[in-house]
């Protein structure tokens, strides 16, 4: 029921972000094929950095010392999309580490049902869309990893988790099983732990007790997570004790 | 007191952000200290528009920087200006993070929607963007009233147009058009070309 001519509207709506996620796949189809909406949405996307920079503000100088910290962390994408490099997988004895990987994603799957496992259903993330997307390859990526590991951990009243640390993506995840639901205003935030000191590392879903989060940010060599309840949105520091706290393993 | 003197953001970008972020793409540290002061600016402007919690905007913005360096290889000039791609990432991130939150507490902020609606007034008073602004002001003036209320709902506060079509109480096919419409006339207005 969406023509063609109906498409060649939404350029503005999706210059502005303003697409809910199914109409901006199809849009995005769309643009691939259509030069003139294709040059359009260049311009429009011009205008609203336009009104980005007139909404412009100081930011706390003290951020930019820590956004450089940040970066002296992270690794880059290679310039171009080039196929996988790196050595070929290898080894027998990660084998153990990834079935209990594998056993843990699947009693997720079993208690929850909508585990991020079913990564290619976008249905499912329909809500989180290309976030949603661009994680769950990483976190195939990450799960698949053959130096992937993983360490149980148990959590209040009942709940399990696991973290799940991949050093060669620089990743780790955070699976949890049956935790009980955050109160109303608040969410559960997981943090990176370096020597003691809490580092973000992304939200989980409030609306899920069993779901497999990928963690936000590079390991950097982190020591181990936590986890605390923070209100709706999170917070840069933790604000409460954490409900667990797991070390990495080793 | 606060933020009273400071280097902020030029109303257009400097010349050399392009060169800046071709070095960030090899890897250049150095060079992305520029790129941080060329564009943290306008990035926590847009971030904080759209999530107005202070603490909330300080770790999206940090965050979109580092995706400005993680990406930087991938930046394709032929897509568009350097700043334009950052204030692109930093929007969408933006919108992403409101959209992940807002679902639970949309009754509540319909009303306050309405209420801030096209005001845009809360930005900082820095010298260097006070320019940007006001040409940019006088241009969302010259919109009719739903271009403009379509325009600074969906961007500055981050709503879908379906959003807006319900908060305005019109049909979705007008808020799209008039979206586009009101888009296309700032276009023209601040001689904008890609
Ligand atoms: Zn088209």
């Amino acid at each position: 029921m969406n023509g063609a001519a109906d498409l060649h509207t939404l350029t503005g709506a999706y210059a502005a972000h303003a697409l809910e996620d199914e109409e901006r796949e199809s849009f995005e189809r769309h643009l691939s094929a259509c030069e003139s909406c294709a040059q359009e949405v260049r311009e429009l996307r011009a205008t609203t950095a336009r009104l980005g920079l007139a909404a412009s503000v100081a930011p706390r100088p003290a951020m930019k010392d820590e956004v450089l910290r940040r970066i002296a962390a992270v690794r880059q994408v290679p310039p171009a999309e080039r196929g996988p490099d790196g050595p070929p997988p290898k080894q027998r004895p990660r084998r153990l580490a990834q079935w209990a990987l594998a056993a843990c994603v699947a009693a997720a799957a079993a208690l929850g049902g909508t585990a991020v496992w079913q990564y290619g259903q976008t249905q499912a993330a329909r809500d989180q869309a290309r976030q949603a997307e661009q994680q769950s390859q990483e976190l195939a990526a990450l799960l698949a990893a053959p130096d992937a590991r993983t360490r149980a951990a148990k959590l209040s009243d009942g709940a399990g988790g696991a973290v799940v640390v991949a050093e060669s993506r620089d990743r780790a995840a955070f699976v949890a099983t049956g935790m009980a639901k955050p109160p109303a205003g608040k969410v559960y935030q997981l943090w990176f732990s370096d020597d003691g000191v809490m580092r973000p590392a992304g939200l989980m879903d409030p609306g899920r007790s069993t779901q497999t989060v990928l963690m936000e940010g590079p390991l950097d060599g982190a020591a181990g997570m936590g986890i605390t309840l923070e209100p709706a949105g999170g917070s840069a520091r933790p604000t409460t004790a954490p409900v667990a706290v797991v070390n990495f393993p080793a | 007191m606060s933020d009273a003197v400071r280097i902020g953001t030029r109303a257009t970008p400097p010349p050399d952000l392009q060169e800046l972020i071709a070095r960030v793409a090899r890897g250049d540290e150095g060079a992305f200290a520029g790129v941080y002061d060329a564009v943290i600016g306008p990035v926590l402007g847009v971030v904080r528009a759209v999530l107005r919690d202070h603490a909330q905007s300080e770790e999206v913005a940090q965050e979109v920087l580092v995706e400005v360096w993680r990406t930087a290889p991938r930046y394709r000039q032929d897509r568009g200006s350097a700043m334009n791609w950052v204030l692109t990432l930093a929007h969408r991130r933006a919108v992403d993070r409101v959209r992940s939150v807002e679902a639970s507490t949309a009754r509540e902020k319909k009303a306050a929607l309405l209420e801030q609606m096209p005001e845009f007034d809360d930005v900082s008073e820095q010298v260097e963007s006070r320019l940007e602004r006001e040409q940019v002001k006088r241009c969302l003036r010259a919109l009719t009233e739903i271009q403009r209320q379509s325009v600074t709902l969906a961007y500055y506060q981050g709503l879908t147009y379906r959003q807006v079509a319900e908060l305005l109480s019109l049909p979705l096919g007008t808020v799209k058009t008039r979206l586009r419409d009101g888009l296309i006339r700032l276009r023209d207005c601040l001689g904008v070309s890609a």
